[in-house]
């Protein structure tokens, strides 16, 4: 006697609710978008087909290759300090007692905060006038400017950053390093293990895998970062902190270049995918290396 | 290798109402394979982490070879300590992490081949020399716990806290095995602390039991078995467990349900309880001769039959042999050689014949 599988197809009109919601929220904006990258506009409802015109433009100017170079340094500059911040501090951390809320507290205060507002907090803050970081530093005799200064700007940008989302790396980090069994520790000291040892055999594999989170969403967020240099800097001076971003919004909204941005944010788009894919690549690799439990020579 | 002493030990955790051990003095031997046995809780582990340093005992000193170390770390200690649950470094291959230890204490590469070589083989690890350790079934990674302790050759002892609880059974005796293999071979001395009697029983030399943080009774496993020190030892070794049965004391005669076994000796009759402690395996059924007994269950364990029952409201354990028939109205005697008495639960003297 065979299993009959029940086969019943209503249950996809259970589905059928996502599926329409999905496509307001994604779908159909995302191809209204690759409806413009493919054609030409002069106003009016008037369209006229180009092909792939507005991609070949994006990707052979030089303006883009800026924005896309500024928006990759500025990522690697950001996960290189916050990574490695962020596990520092939550290694320092307590892992018992009343200051582990006190900290968590504090840590979660500038995550609590909205992207403009801390965009308007430094953008004061830095403020040579009034600022009370411009100002002390003013009155120390340095030359800080980052409205004029474009190594200034970027600092400001970067320690803004640092400021707003360490805390995410360090929650994560903690969230890990205080699920690690307290055996762990007590073995390392019979084998002998210097403080180096631990975090390096015990403390760094067992977060690798919500290291690996941590720099999945700071990486996004960072390459895909607006709101808070578009209220400090506003792209500027010159245009040395225009991010993909906010060049992207310029071309769209203020040169109303809808076809080139179109194509630019399908670019922008496939390029965050591609580095997620290849961040999703390492972790599933990752787990599947842990349940090959069969071994065999490496 | 080393002896270990404890001198007047006790701790108390802080902030802990009550101590999680009582203040004990031991002597054990070097070399000496060591069971410490006893429920959940009775501080066993607490015992295991002062001698290995992880812990600081807050009175008394601990001595190896007459040497006070009370105060020194776990490093300093030399001491290799298997955990409950396996621990292996996720990243480094077997023979890594066999050899982390030689390596943090800056062993000669050709000394640490040569020892991770020797353990490998002893464990019988050599074709998953190469693998990485997170790969590993429990079993296979508790014998790398293991490893890390046997490739230091100089440890003054390994200490094994439950070291068998996340292994399959039929595992369990096939380790336990390699473990005696190499205790007869190197002779370290072995601390083994379990809460069951028969990892106990058949890894230790001496079993310490422990009950509410004090040591009740050092014994090998027929002393445990025979001579039960303290009633706690009597119901926990066995299975089932020996019958204490509250009894009077009259004279030279103990008094249970109206019968007199007499004591070879007169007992110190100012103890506020007395019991009678009989092993359910020196109970016999017989149709008439005897208290009588009534039957509440019977459960068949395979070779033996356990006989639940009542004498006068106190309940009785025996065992009868499979295939011996069950007497309808059974009254039971005690074998007399081997009744124990116990006053406030310690025990009177020695077993007592008619």
């Amino acid at each position: 006697m065979s299993i009959q599988k029940v086969q019943n197809n209503k249950a996809w009109l259970m589905v059928l609710p996502v599926l329409i919601l999905v496509a307001i929220s994604a779908i159909i904006p995302l191809m209204t978008v690759v409806n413009y990258s493919v054609q030409d506009t002069f106003g009016g409802n008037e369209f006229f087909w180009v092909g792939t015109e507005w991609f070949q433009e994006v990707l052979a100017s030089e303006r883009f290759h800026n924005a896309l170079l500024r928006t990759l340094l500025f990522s690697g500059l950001i996960l290189t300090i916050e990574i490695p911040l962020g596990i520092l501090i939550a290694l320092a951390m307590p892992k018992r007692g009343w200051g582990v809320s006190v900290c968590l507290v504090l840590m979660a205060l500038p995550l609590l905060i909205p992207w403009n507002v801390v965009g308007t907090i430094w953008q004061v803050f830095g403020r040579v006038d009034i600022g009370l970081l411009g100002h002390s530093l003013a009155s120390l005799g340095i030359d800080y400017n980052y409205t004029q200064n474009n190594l200034d700007a970027w600092l400001t940008l970067i320690l803004m950053d640092v400021w707003h989302w360490t805390s995410l790396v360090v929650l994560l980090c903690y969230s890990g390093l205080v699920s690690i069994p307290e055996v762990f520790y007590q073995a390392a000291r019979i084998d002998g293990a210097s403080r180096w040892a631990i975090f390096r055999f015990i403390q760094l594999p067992k977060i690798k895998r919500v290291l690996l989170i941590a720099v999945l969403l700071r990486f996004m967020d960072s390459f895909m970062i607006y709101t808070e240099p578009f209220v400090v800097t506003g792209g500027g001076p010159g245009n040395i902190t225009t991010f993909l971003s906010i060049d992207l919004v310029q071309m769209a909204v203020g040169q109303f270049d809808l076809g080139p941005a179109a194509a630019m944010s399908l670019i922008y788009f496939l390029i965050i995918l591609l580095v997620c894919w290849v961040f999703y690549t390492v972790m599933t690799s990752y787990d599947n290396d842990e349940q090959s439990n069969g071994g065999g020579a490496q | 290798m080393a002896s270990i002493q404890l001198q007047a030990l006790a701790h108390r955790y802080p902030s802990a109402p009550d101590y999680a051990l009582r203040s004990m003095q031991q002597t054990w031997s070097d070399g000496g394979a060591y069971a410490l046995l006893g429920p959940s809780g009775c501080g066993k582990t607490t015992l295991l982490n002062i001698i290995s340093g992880l812990l600081r005992p807050s009175e008394g000193r601990v001595l190896f070879d007459d040497i006070d170390v009370t105060d020194l770390t776990t490093e300093q200690r030399n001491i290799a300590q298997v955990f409950q649950f396996p621990v292996v470094y996720d990243t480094m291959t077997v023979a890594e992490n066999l050899a982390f230890p030689l390596h943090n204490r800056g062993i000669v590469k050709n000394e640490i081949e040569k020892r991770v070589a020797d353990a490998l083989q002893m464990l019988d690890l050599q074709d998953r020399a190469n693998d990485r350790a997170r790969s590993l079934t429990a079993d296979d990674k508790q014998k790398i716990s293991l490893g890390r302790g046997l490739v230091r050759t100089d440890v003054q002892a390994i200490l094994f806290d439950e070291p068998l609880t996340v292994i399959d059974p039929h595992l369990k005796w096939q380790l336990r095995t390699e473990l005696k293999k190499i205790h007869q071979r190197f002779q370290h001395t072995m601390i083994y602390v379990t809460h069951d009697q028969t990892e106990a029983l058949t890894f230790a030399e001496q079993v310490i039991v422990m009950y509410e943080g004090a040591v009740v009774q050092i014994g090998t496993p027929q002393q445990l078995f025979e001579t039960p020190e303290h009633t706690f030892v009597g119901r926990f070794i066995g299975s089932p467990g020996m019958n204490v049965l509250s009894c009077e004391v009259d004279g030279s005669d103990a008094v249970f349900a109206g019968k007199r076994f007499p004591l070879n000796q007169t007992v110190d009759a100012s103890a506020s309880r007395f019991e009678l402690g009989i092993r359910p395996e020196h109970i016999k059924l017989s149709a008439g001769d005897g208290m009588p007994l009534t039957v509440t269950a019977l459960e068949d364990v395979g070779r033996h039959v356990i006989v639940r029952g009542e004498i006068e409201g106190a309940a009785v354990s025996a065992l009868v042999k499979d295939g011996v028939a069950i007497p309808q109205n059974p009254h039971v005697s005690f074998d007399s050689a081997h009744i124990n008495l116990y006053a406030d639960d310690y025990r009177v003297g020695s077993g007592r014949g008619d």
